[in-house]
């Protein structure tokens, strides 16, 4: 069974709520990165997704364009994201990883290639964010050859027939996007996440993970009344944004604010 | 082998062209997207809606543009007749406004109070500020930081007209960190917002609906070409950045096999220097950008890469993907025009015919220049001249060492 499926098969029997953690791959330097992955595993997250820098990620907020601009200023590739996976998975090989990022850099490397090069490395799953399902028809027969599993978003807009079709692509779980607008952008309502998430659950059995907005153990356990997940970015980004010089101490921070989201959500 | 004639086809019913175009947006975008095609598409072949077009693009805009021959520009290249379809007669000064009255009624049809535009060299952005005035919108404008700068004429008109100018300042702080902007509003306030796209580019249907409303300059060009020069041109040339100005000059023409058509690219220092923005001329890898599939610049890590080009309306890694098209079937042909080029032929027509064009325009321009010596004199050659070249007098003047 795929490490994503285990994890969430686990955490239903456990009753509990994964914990999603979101940092961008090679930020603030490269060599950060897996010392990370590492910390917050320790932390309490369940799946881990690995931004892959771009230069033009228009889906996402301020925070995490500059965490790509810092990543980028060290040149990293894509095969260097991959080493970085196969590294952590030295010392870890139950944690699931999700990439996440967009397409261009994958169909730069050859579509293939990529899907080879991220199995090997360890890598669960893909959300590619500029790729619904419509465009995927060249990316999702790869994927499955390989074992990747094909993650994709759901948003407040998507019609309920989209949705549909949605649901009968995706694998792993439901990236529910809570808001509309970019990453790192404003508050959530949980009672109108809830309301979009109700149709979702009568279409699909993957479990409903929900991302944009969660930023702290309150919203965190606000939003696992509704969700079988909740996915957090922005706020471990900017923790390490705020201690590029200081790596010791993003990883402190990272650590206890996933801390306490974990307390928050295990209570 | 694609025929000419299903070039006119295209796109297909998911946006695409062949290879290129497409929808590739985060899923928030797929709904607006999806209902703007319906619309669009209700309304296109729709009689009231096409009078109102019609009616705008004559009573405000001033259509049709003449076709004017450049005689004695012609004469002093010594071979090709040469014509300039006069897009820079248009109000607002470029053929960008034939594209914001189209999208400004689908604007209102929509209900949307509110528009929102990228923008280059700042024509997009005055001909969306320009019809926001009309239909008492509220309109901001995203411009790359860098353009604010080299444009200034052009963003203090759009504040006049009561446009808000946002300068954009993350990545090259050009015309594609401006559109990265705009869709980035554009996904947050989806419900109240219409996204006027400037050019052929862009996720499904933008790369189709900014074709159709520019096509009109193409449709001109050749009944005028029949009325004044007695038969079909033999060749037409236009600048492409996005490609907004070429498709609406080509794309009436295409099945027209015996007219040729040239796309003329920014070189900036040249296209071997890479320093340019001529993904087409110097085959630039397919890739995926601001929502389609394309012929992109990028680096061997599939990151973007930074363009040049003395005009901002053109300093775009990426082109509309029904040129890539073209340029895969062997329609249209693609060259690129170095920036040298580019002012000699500014400097010319301003002396030689007394018309300014848009340092864009002049691209199209450099290549006449060089393309109408090698052609006879019973030979026509229509140039859109896209747009006029007050916005960029700041510029030349920089250049020639003159401060204001």
């Amino acid at each position: 069974m795929n490490r994503i499926d285990q994890r969430f098969a686990t955490l239903k029997e456990q009753g509990r709520t994964a914990l999603i953690p979101y940092i961008t791959a090679g930020d603030p330097a490269p060599e950060h990165t897996v010392g990370f992955m590492h910390a917050l595993v320790e932390a309490g997250a369940d799946v881990i997704e690995l931004g892959m820098p771009f230069s033009d990620p228009m889906a996402d907020g301020p925070v995490i364009q500059k965490a790509c601009e810092r990543a980028l200023k060290h040149h990293v590739r894509l095969s260097h994201i991959f080493d970085m996976v196969s590294e952590f998975r030295r010392r870890d090989s139950e944690t699931p990883v999700v990439l996440m990022g967009y397409l261009n850099p994958m169909e730069r490397m050859g579509l293939h290639d990529f899907a080879e090069q991220a199995a090997g490395s360890g890598v669960d799953g893909v959300l590619v964010v500029d790729m619904p399902p419509e465009e995927a028809d060249e990316v999702a027969p790869l994927f499955k050859e390989y074992h990747l599993q094909s993650i994709f978003l759901v948003a407040p807009t998507t019609s309920e027939s989209r949705a549909a079709t949605i649901c009968a692509h995706g694998e792993g779980y439901l990236y529910y996007v809570s808001l509309k607008g970019v990453t790192g952008a404003a508050t959530l309502d949980v009672s109108e996440v809830d309301r979009h998430l109700e149709p979702l659950r009568r279409l699909t059995s993957l479990p409903l993970c929900v991302g944009f907005g969660i930023r702290d153990g309150d919203t965190a356990a606000a939003v696992a009344q509704v969700a079988d997940g909740v996915i957090v970015g922005s706020a471990l980004v900017s923790r390490i944004a705020d201690n590029c010089e200081r790596p010791e101490r993003a990883t402190e921070e990272l650590k206890a604010l996933l801390s306490e989201m974990r307390h928050a959500l295990d209570a | 082998m694609t025929k000419f004639s299903d070039l006119t086809r295209l796109p297909d019913a998911r946006g695409h062209f062949g290879p290129y175009g497409g929808r590739f947006v985060s899923e928030t975008l797929s709904f607006a997207l999806e209902e703007l095609e319906k619309t669009y598409l209700s309304l296109r072949d729709d009689p009231d809606f096409q009078a109102e077009f019609d009616r705008d693009l004559a009573q405000y805009v001033g259509r049709p543009s003449p076709l004017y021959h450049a005689e004695r520009w012609s004469r002093q290249l010594g071979g090709a007749q040469i014509w300039l379809k006069r897009e820079d007669l248009n109000h607002t000064g470029a053929h960008k406004v034939n594209n914001t009255i189209g999208q400004a009624l689908l604007a209102k049809k929509g209900g949307k109070p509110r528009v929102i535009a990228e923008t280059g060299a700042g024509q997009h952005g005055v001909a969306s500020a320009t019809v926001a005035a009309r239909l008492g919108l509220k309109c901001d404008v995203y411009m790359g930081a860098e353009d604010v700068e080299r444009q200034k004429l052009n963003v203090y008109r759009m504040h006049l007209l009561g446009a808000n100018v946002i300068p954009v300042e993350s990545g090259s702080r050009t015309l594609k960190d401006a559109m990265n902007e705009a869709l980035r509003d554009w996904v947050t306030n989806v419900d109240d917002t219409f996204y006027i796209i400037g050019t052929v580019a862009g996720p499904h249907p933008y790369p189709m609906l900014v074709r159709d409303f520019n096509a009109v300059v193409g449709r001109e060009a050749r009944r005028q070409s029949l009325e004044q020069i007695g038969r079909l041109p033999d060749t037409l040339i236009a600048c492409v950045g996005g490609g907004s100005n070429a498709l609406g000059l080509f794309y009436p023409f295409v099945e027209d096999d015996e007219v040729r058509m040239i796309g003329v690219e920014a070189g900036g220092d040249g296209v071997e220097t890479g320093r340019h923005a001529a993904p087409l001329s110097a085959n630039a890898p397919r890739g995926v950008l601001h929502g389609n599939r394309t012929y992109l610049m990028s680096d061997e890590g599939g990151q973007v890469l930074e363009t040049h080009s003395i005009s901002a309306g053109l300093d775009y890694p990426g082109v509309g993907p029904e040129h890539a098209l073209w340029k895969d079937v062997g329609r249209v042909e693609y060259v690129a025009a170095n920036d040298s080029a580019v002012l000699e032929a500014f400097r010319e027509l301003t002396h030689i015919e007394g018309i300014m064009p848009a340092l864009e325009s002049a691209h199209a321009l450099a290549h006449a220049k060089v393309l109408a010596p090698t052609m006879r004199p019973d030979q026509h050659i229509v140039v859109n001249l896209s747009g006029r070249g007050d916005k960029d007098i700041l510029t030349v003047a920089k250049i020639d060492g003159v401060e204001f």
